[in-house]
Formats: C-alpha cells, sequence, structure tokens
C-alpha cells in the first residue's frame, strides 16, 4: 500500500504531460482570419499604365504573390526593394494599387523600378474591402487555383520570405510540377 | 569562422556530456575505477567547450557579425556595446546557450568542491547532470542553433534587440536567473544519485543542502532583478504581474522554498527522507516545465519567446523522460517504511512540516492557475485567461497562515517542545507586535486599513521573535560577542532570510494598500497635486539617444520643506525597429518612489500623464535581497565545509530514541 | 487510542481541512477572476455575455481611432475582417498600440454592445525598418500610414 502511494506523483506527471502535449497543438495567439484558404475574389478592374481591364483570371494560373501598395504608404517605399529583388530571381509578383492616385503611381514605379507582373489599380478600394485589406503594405500569397494561402500584414521583407512564405512557395511549386 | 568554430565546439560539449551520462554510471555499477574517476574531467571539459561555444556566439554579437542569423535578427549597429553582449541570451538560441553553460558551470563546480565525497556518489552525481545536458545541448544543436548562417545574401544591418531588453536590468537578470533556476538541477541530481545507489541515509541531505541553498539564493535574486526590471521598464509601475513566465519561475522558487526547510529536518534529524527526495525531484520539474512553458509557445506571456512547434515537442519528450523517469525511480526505490524517529506535534518538525505544506499548495495553486486556460483550452471550452485577482486570493491568505508559524520555528526545540515554553517565551513579542499593528494607522498618516495592519502585526511579529531569539542564544556568560560567534552562520542565514521575507511581506502589502496613482492629461505649464507632491509639467524637449529619439517630458516635483526634484520621462521611438518605448523617470526613496511615465500625445501639446506615489516599494526588493543573502550566508557554514573533507563519516546521524 | 496513530490521526484531518481550505480558495479565486476570449463576430452575433469579464482580440480598424481632447477617454473598433465591435477605454494605451495592429482589450460589453475596456494589450508585430526610414517616419507621421 504505501509503496503504491509513491507512485502517486508518477500519475499524476503523465496526466500533466498528456495535457501539455495536447497544448502544443493549441495555438493561443491564433486569431480566425476570415481569408486563409478562401478563394480570391472576383473583380473587373484596369490595369496600371496599360489600356485594359483585369479579372481574377488575369493573375491565377501559378502561385503568385499579391503585394499590396500604395505611394502614400511609407512602409512600402521600404519593403520596395526587396520586392525587386525577388521579381529579379523569379517571383512572379502582382501589385495591387490602393486607393492611389494613378500617376503618383506610374512616376513611384518609373523611380523605384517595378517589380510587378501586373498592377491592379484599385482606386476606391473595393477590391481591398473584398479581400479585407485594412491598410498598406500586405502581401497575400495564391496559390495555382487563385486560393489565397497565406497573409502578411506589415512590411514584407526577407525574414518574413524565408521563415514563411517561401517554404509554402516552394511547396505549391512541387505541387504544380508533381501534377503537371 | 568563429561561429563554425562555436558551433564545433558545442558539437564537442555534447560528445563530453554523452561521455559524462554514460562512463561514470557504468562505472559505479560494474565498480570500476577508472570509469568514475573520469567524471571531474569529463565535466570540465565539456564546461570549457560551452564556454568557448558561448564565447564564439559573443564575439558574433560584439563584432556585428550580420551573416549570422541570429545575429542579424536580434542585434544593430547602432546598439551600445554592452547590450550587443546581453543580445546574446535576449532571444531562445540565445538564452538556451546560455542555460546550457550555467548547466555546465553548474556540473563543474560541483565536480571541483565536492572531491571528498564518495567516489560512486560523486560519480553518479556528475553523470545525471552530464545526462540532462546532453538533453539540453542536443535541444541547441538540433531545434535552436544559434550559428546558423545567412549565407549567400549577408544583410547589411540587423534587425536590432527588442529595446524592452536594451536595459541593465536585462543584462544581469537571465544569468543570475538561470543560475538559480538551473541549480536546482545540483539537488535533483543528488537525489537521483542517492535513489540509484540505495543510499538513502540523511549523508546525501547534508551534501545536497549548500548546493541547493546557493541555487535558491540565486533564484530569489533572480526573480527579484525581473520584478525591479518589470517595475522600471515595462512602464507602468506593476512590479508582479503573475504572467506565466513570472510563474515558471516563481514555481520553482516555492517548491525550492519546501525543499530547503524540508531539507533541515532531513539533515538534522534523518526524517522526510521520501518527501525531501520527492521535493528535489519537484523542484527541478518545475524549473524544466518552466523552461517548457516560456519556449513552446502553449501560453501566451509578454515574456515568451517566439514559439516553435518541434521546440514544444522536444522539451516536453525530454521532460517526459527526466521526470518520468526520476518519479519511476522514486516510486521503484524510495524508503517506504514509515520513520522510526518520532517527534511530537508541537515540536520544530511539526511546524517546518507545515512550512512544507503551506508552500507546497502555494506551488499546486500557482500551478493550476497557470495551467487553467490549457486545460480549458484543451477539453475546447474556449480560451479563457486567468487575472491576478485569483491568484492573489490564493495565494495571499497561504502566506499569512505561514507567517505565525515562522515566528515560532527559529525558537522552537527538535523532537518535543511545550506550549508553556511557547508561551512564556513569545508572549512578549507578540503582545509588542500587536501594539505595533494597533499604533501603526497613527504613526502612518493613514486611516485603519485592514491588510495594512495585519501585515505590520505578522511582520513585527516575526521580528520581535527573532529578536529575541537571538538574545537568548547569543547570551552568553563570557559576554555578548562570545554569545554572537557561537552561533553558526547558518542560524544567521536562516534569520537574515526569515527577516528578508518580513522586509518583503511589508512592502508587497503596503505598496499595494497605500499607492496613488492616477493616469491624466497635462500640457507643460500645468501641475497636479498627488499625495502631498505638487508635479509641475515644466516643459517638453526632444532628445537624442545612442540609437534612438525620444520626446522628454521635464518634470519638477515639489513638498512642503523639501527641496523639488526633477523627472524627466520619456518616449522613445527605436531608429533600428521603429518601436516605441515608454521611459519612466523614478526617484527612488526608501519610504517612497515617485514614478512619472508619459502615455501618448493628445493634441497639440498636451500628454496623457501616469503619475505614482508608491510607498515601500522598495521594500520588496530589499526584503528579497536579503532573502537570497541569508541563502548565501547559510552555505558558508563551517559545517558544509567539515562534512565535505569528512566524506563519508558524514553520514554518521543523531538518532534520538522515541519521543 | 495509541499515541502514534492519534498523532496520525491528527495530521491526516489536519492536512484535508488545510488542503480543502485551498482549493475552497482556489474556487472563489476562479470565480469572476477568468475570462473568455471573444473574436468579434461572435461577439457580433450575440454569443457574448454583456456584463460579464471577457476578452475581445483582432485588429484596429484603420481611422477608427477617436481621442476625446480633454480626458484619456479613447474610442476604436476592433475587426476580424468578419464583424467589428467598437471598444471604449479610459487611460494611457500601451506603446504598441497603433492603427491596424492586433490589440486584445479586457473589459465588460454594455448594453449597446459597446466593450468597455478596463485593459488593452497591444501585440507585437515587429516590422523591419532600416534607421534612415524611421526619420521618414517621424516627419511623416500623418494617419494612413502603417505602421
Amino acid at each position: 500500500m504505501a509503496r503504491l502511494n509513491l507512485f502517486l506523483p508518477l500519475v499524476l506527471f503523465v496526466a500533466l504531460v498528456l495535457l501539455l502535449a495536447r497544448g502544443l497543438k493549441l495555438d493561443p495567439q491564433v486569431l480566425p482570419s476570415a481569408l486563409i484558404d478562401k478563394p480570391m475574389p472576383q473583380f473587373r478592374l484596369p490595369a496600371l499604365g496599360a489600356d485594359k481591364l483585369l479579372s481574377r483570371e488575369s493573375i491565377i494560373g501559378e502561385p503568385v504573390l499579391l503585394n499590396v501598395w500604395a505611394t502614400w504608404c511609407i512602409s512600402c517605399r521600404v519593403e520596395h526593394p526587396w520586392l525587386q529583388r525577388l521579381a529579379a530571381v523569379g517571383v512572379p509578383i502582382v501589385g495591387l494599387n490602393y486607393k492611389d492616385q494613378e500617376q503618383a503611381a506610374l512616376d513611384w514605379l518609373q523611380q523605384l523600378g517595378d517589380p510587378y507582373r501586373l498592377t491592379i489599380v484599385d482606386a476606391e478600394g473595393s477590391l481591398g474591402l473584398d479581400l479585407g485589406v485594412y491598410g498598406a503594405p500586405e502581401t497575400y500569397l495564391l496559390d495555382a487555383g487563385g486560393v489565397v494561402r497565406y497573409r502578411h500584414t506589415g512590411i514584407f521583407d526577407e525574414v518574413v520570405w524565408r521563415q514563411r512564405i517561401e517554404p509554402l512557395y516552394r511547396q505549391m511549386l512541387a505541387a504544380a510540377a508533381a501534377g503537371g | 569562422m568563429i561561429p563554425e568554430l562555436g558551433h564545433l565546439a558545442l558539437i564537442i560539449a555534447l560528445c563530453m556530456a554523452l561521455s559524462l551520462a554514460l562512463l561514470p554510471l557504468w562505472g559505479s555499477w560494474r565498480n570500476h575505477y577508472h570509469a568514475m574517476s573520469m567524471a571531474p574531467s569529463l565535466a570540465l571539459g565539456m564546461c570549457v567547450f560551452t564556454a568557448l561555444s558561448f564565447t564564439a556566439l559573443a564575439l558574433a554579437f560584439v563584432g556585428d557579425d550580420f551573416s549570422v542569423a541570429l545575429v542579424a535578427n536580434h542585434s544593430n549597429r547602432l546598439l551600445p556595446g554592452a547590450f550587443k553582449f546581453s543580445a546574446v541570451w535576449g532571444n531562445h538560441e540565445g538564452s538556451l546557450l546560455l542555460w546550457v553553460l550555467v548547466l555546465s558551470l553548474w556540473t563543474s563546480a560541483v565536480a571541483l568542491f565536492s572531491t571528498q565525497l564518495p567516489l560512486p556518489v560523486l560519480a553518479r552525481v556528475l553523470s545525471v547532470m552530464g545526462f540532462i545536458s546532453v538533453g539540453f545541448l542536443l535541444f541547441s544543436l538540433f531545434t535552436s542553433n544559434p550559428f546558423l548562417r545567412t549565407l549567400p545574401a549577408i544583410p547589411t544591418e540587423g534587425n536590432d534587440l527588442n529595446p524592452l531588453l536594451q536595459d541593465i536590468g536585462l543584462v544581469i537578470h537571465p544569468p543570475v536567473l538561470y543560475m538559480g533556476y538551473v541549480g536546482f538541477s545540483v539537488a535533483f541530481a543528488f537525489a537521483i544519485a542517492a535513489l540509484l545507489g540505495g543510499r538513502l541515509d540523511a549523508s546525501w541531505a547534508r551534501w545536497s543542502r549548500p548546493w541547493t541553498n546557493t541555487a535558491w539564493a540565486f533564484l530569489s535574486l533572480g526573480i527579484m532583478l525581473g520584478s525591479w526590471w518589470a517595475y522600471y521598464e515595462l512602464g507602468w509601475g506593476g512590479w508582479w504581474f503573475w504572467d506565466p513566465v513570472e510563474n515558471a519561475s516563481f514555481m520553482p522558487w516555492l517548491a525550492g522554498t519546501a525543499l530547503v526547510h524540508s531539507l533541515a529536518v532531513t539533515e538534522k534529524r534523518g526524517l522526510f527522507k521520501s518527501w525531501t527526495l520527492l521535493l528535489a525531484i519537484l523542484t527541478f520539474s518545475l524549473s524544466l516545465l518552466g523552461t517548457f512553458l516560456v519556449r513552446s509557445g502553449v501560453l501566451t506571456s509578454v515574456h515568451a519567446f517566439a514559439s516553435d512547434p518541434s521546440r514544444g515537442v522536444f522539451i516536453l519528450l525530454f521532460l517526459a523522460l527526466v521526470v518520468g523517469g526520476s518519479l519511476t525511480l522514486y516510486a521503484l526505490r524510495a524508503p517506504a517504511l514509515q520513520s522510526r524517529i518520532r517527534f511530537a506535534v508541537l515540536s520544530r518538525e511539526s511546524l517546518l512540516l507545515f512550512n512544507n505544506l503551506v508552500f507546497l499548495v502555494a506551488t499546486l495553486t500557482v500551478l493550476f492557475g497557470t495551467l487553467f486556460p490549457l486545460l480549458m483550452d484543451a477539453l475546447g471550452q474556449g480560451k479563457y485567461s486567468v487575472g491576478p485577482p485569483y491568484f492573489n486570493i490564493v495565494f495571499l491568505p497561504l502566506m499569512a497562515v505561514a507567517m505565525p508559524m515562522m515566528g515560532l520555528g527559529p525558537i522552537s526545540r527538535w523532537k518535543q517542545d511545550s506550549a508553556q515554553r511557547w508561551r512564556r517565551e513569545l508572549l512578549l513579542p507578540m503582545a509588542a507586535a500587536l501594539v505595533v499593528g494597533a499604533l501603526f494607522p497613527s504613526l502612518y498618516q493613514g486611516s485603519f486599513n485592514p491588510a495594512a495592519t495585519l501585515a505590520v502585526v505578522l511582520s513585527s511579529w516575526l521580528l520581535l521573535s527573532m529578536l529575541k531569539d537571538c538574545f537568548v542564544r547569543t547570551r552568553s556568560a563570557r559576554g555578548f560577542i562570545a554569545g554572537v560567534r557561537r552561533q553558526p552562520l547558518g542560524y544567521y542565514g536562516m534569520m537574515c532570510a526569515h527577516l528578508g521575507f518580513a522586509v518583503c511581506v511589508l512592502g508587497v502589502v503596503l505598496t499595494s494598500q497605500y499607492a496613488v496613482e492616477k493616469d491624466l492629461k497635462m500640457s507643460p505649464g500645468e501641475q497636479f497635486e498627488l499625495a502631498g507632491y505638487r508635479f509641475q509639467f515644466d516643459e517638453l524637449a526632444a532628445v537624442e539617444g545612442p540609437n534612438y529619439l525620444a520626446e522628454e517630458g521635464r518634470f519638477s516635483v515639489h513638498r512642503e520643506g523639501l527641496p523639488p526634484f526633477k523627472l524627466s520621462p520619456q518616449k522613445r521611438r527605436y531608429l533600428a525597429s521603429g518601436q516605441i518605448m515608454t521611459e519612466a523617470a523614478i526617484d527612488a526613496g526608501v519610504f517612497r518612489d515617485i514614478f512619472i511615465a508619459l502615455g501618448e500625445p493628445i493634441g497639440e501639446h498636451a500628454w496623457a500623464v501616469r503619475l505614482h506615489y508608491k510607498p515601500f516599494v522598495r521594500w520588496i526588493w530589499g526584503g528579497a535581497i536579503l532573502i537570497a543573502f541569508g541563502g548565501f550566508l547559510s552555505v558558508t557554514d563551517r559545517r558544509y565545509r567539515r562534512a565535505v573533507r569528512s566524506g563519508a563519516s558524514a553520514s554518521v546521524l543523531v538518532e534520538h530514541g522515541p519521543a | 487510542m495509541h499515541p502514534v496513530r492519534k498523532q496520525r490521526l491528527w495530521a491526516v484531518v489536519f492536512i484535508v481541512v488545510f488542503s480543502s481550505l485551498a482549493a475552497g480558495l482556489v474556487g472563489y479565486g476562479l470565480r469572476g477572476n477568468i475570462n473568455l476570449f471573444f473574436p468579434p463576430a461572435e461577439v457580433a452575433a450575440g454569443l457574448a455575455p454583456a456584463g460579464q469579464p471577457i476578452r475581445v482580440g483582432g485588429m484596429v480598424v484603420v481611422g477608427s481611432v477617436e481621442r476625446s481632447t480633454d480626458s484619456l477617454q479613447v474610442r476604436f473598433a476592433v475587426t476580424d475582417y468578419q464583424a467589428t465591435v467598437k471598444v471604449e477605454y479610459e487611460g494611457i494605451l500601451p506603446d504598441l498600440f497603433a492603427e491596424g495592429e492586433g490589440v486584445v482589450a479586457a473589459g465588460a460589453l454594455d448594453e449597446r454592445g459597446v466593450l468597455r475596456a478596463s485593459e488593452v494589450l497591444a501585440k507585437h508585430d515587429e516590422n523591419y525598418m532600416p534607421p534612415e526610414v524611421a526619420d521618414a517616419l517621424l516627419k511623416a507621421n500623418t494617419a494612413g500610414v502603417t505602421p
């Protein structure tokens, strides 16, 4: 009997470990996000610097980054060189020029370089509303089927790319290669 | 090149730790002298290579080597030199390396200072510590390698250290805290060695007691530093938040306090052996649990490191292995039979048992409160958080119950005491404490406050009964000095720690009862009166620091009959990260602190300002320093040096017959 | 009864009484001092109780922060992109509080469905920003710029 009592701490500890193991699967920080794993909304908006209309179909087809930017956004200037470097190595980036002046946006790209494959002009912020954009910069990762897989708010830089987005992006490329 | 050498040194340290974990243990089992006698050199070698690895990382930080990812993410060229060094442990990977370094320092300290222990015991103790080192070295190398490079694209500038950590408090707080946390591994190792060796007399208690007291003193100091840092650096005048990370270090302290007292009984009387063994295991397990909670991201906290599930899984497995293994060993080997040594209900043993009960219950309630959100989440009940009031409601009554007994403890006798004697000895201190409590409201210009009065009565009861006990014990025919010298240093250590506890309690209760605080909007030229002090907002200025820009509010504080003094709180914007930081201005005093912090600008010139009058707040940390000092003092007691020197013979016990 | 037995009985009785007192304290302490987290969508759906301590977390809606000019009253809205909850708070906001950043506000809902916050915690999001930009940011610290 007395010997069995000595096992009591062990039993309690096993229960504790089970609880902690369960806890590892739960993330206390996670706040529900409406967008992840939902398809990119449909839109019909003009392209920047070209006389044509863009839609959802113009940007999907391969894994792509969607970068929300504006000339009034200081942080966008900060992340711009990084976008340039990423574009230079062949990562497709689509711009979403958000609540901005078209001429100012064109000047910006003229001065700083244009990392975007296409730039959607969302002067009224209607696509932004559908996407749930609350500010700039924001960066979304869409898969080949046009489903939003990741969303980053704030400055998009090398650290974010390496730690958060690149692994997902590589997976998508691998999946696309295997599938096609 | 240097980072690669550091990485290599860490791998060598791992090899040494592996050998240390296996060889001497095997030697003690097969009674192989050479295998056992390798233990101290392996321990020292492990320490040297861990230190080399740590130095390599420190060099990378100090030398702005942004090709090391850790440096690029947590340091910056503009960072002042001292903070570049402390940035080493301002992140998960580096602080884990510090953890390992501290562990190897403790291991080699045992190797160096316990050479008089019987060889099999020393071999087992060092092996157990080697085993723990293996776990943490593997953890560091496989999930948290601090030496990863950012090749090929080397950033030209680093991300900067979180401004909250750019502070002298954070330079010293983690190393001291880890000295405590990790130091309990020695007590753990001694307990496991005793269980493995099957030699469960009280000698292991005597051997492990100075180590335990030292670790406990370090932990007290570490917690105190953390609380002091939170007070002035988090900016809003709180000094304890019952945050999961604070609790993670506080739980080992509570269990450690029980262990320190229980060890006293086991050493002196050979009682509570199994219980003390269990406490030693529990205390270190709580250290490991704390590490898990801080680093796995299962709980949210302002201090927690960035979470990574693979790290959590690793520590949890290690925790399960170490604690599960040791508890299994405990269940199989601990002495189950009731001790034949008796003691009366009224005796020092009972009082110490009561202490153990109080501190164990306190540990469990804090543990429960800390894990409650996790429990509810795991049961699918939603995301709860447990507020500080829970901890206060549960914890404070427990301490209030412990204090009357603390006054009795030192004066009581082992084995058997009588209520009559206690009454004779302590009637005077008790009456005096009640008088002090009754007089306190009129001494301290305030109305009657039940909590404050209770704290004053209990603290003065503790102080006065200690004085009385000191007086009785130092009474000597050969004069006072001879009487003082007759008492062992361990006695004064205990007295000092108890005194510190009383001071700390006074600080805690008086601050929380009598502090006055006000958040208000102030513009330059305006003034406000608080707790008899007139706060005048003189002007607003822009200030430039080494790596930040700041807005500085310049205040002068006036009080009748005293010269006015100036306080200049700042709102800083750190250049590298753009982070905003509140830097409070504090005028510290023995009896009160005046504290001003800038909130945010409102409108053109006005600012949200927080003013604090905090009486006795320094007593909290002063008390904690006394507690720590008491712990250190008790270790210098002559009998431990003798006990170590006489080695095996130390196990001779004073066995008393039935009472 | 044998004196040793008697002593042990006393010890057991004492421990039981003491532990149940402690358990009682734990139960009492938990009542009213724990609060449950609700995302704004659940608050909007009426799932959160009014008048009880809760926490609401999400992003601070850009442009929603209104400061009173003569007191420390502040109002803002928190969103999870599905619904928004209005928050009222009186006091000093944490350093990391900003429009478009994450916050958790603790308080109770009033009858209008506004969260009367007693505490606002800003969630931390470290953005990389070189020094030359910080200067520009200081000058351009105008509305609409995140972060």
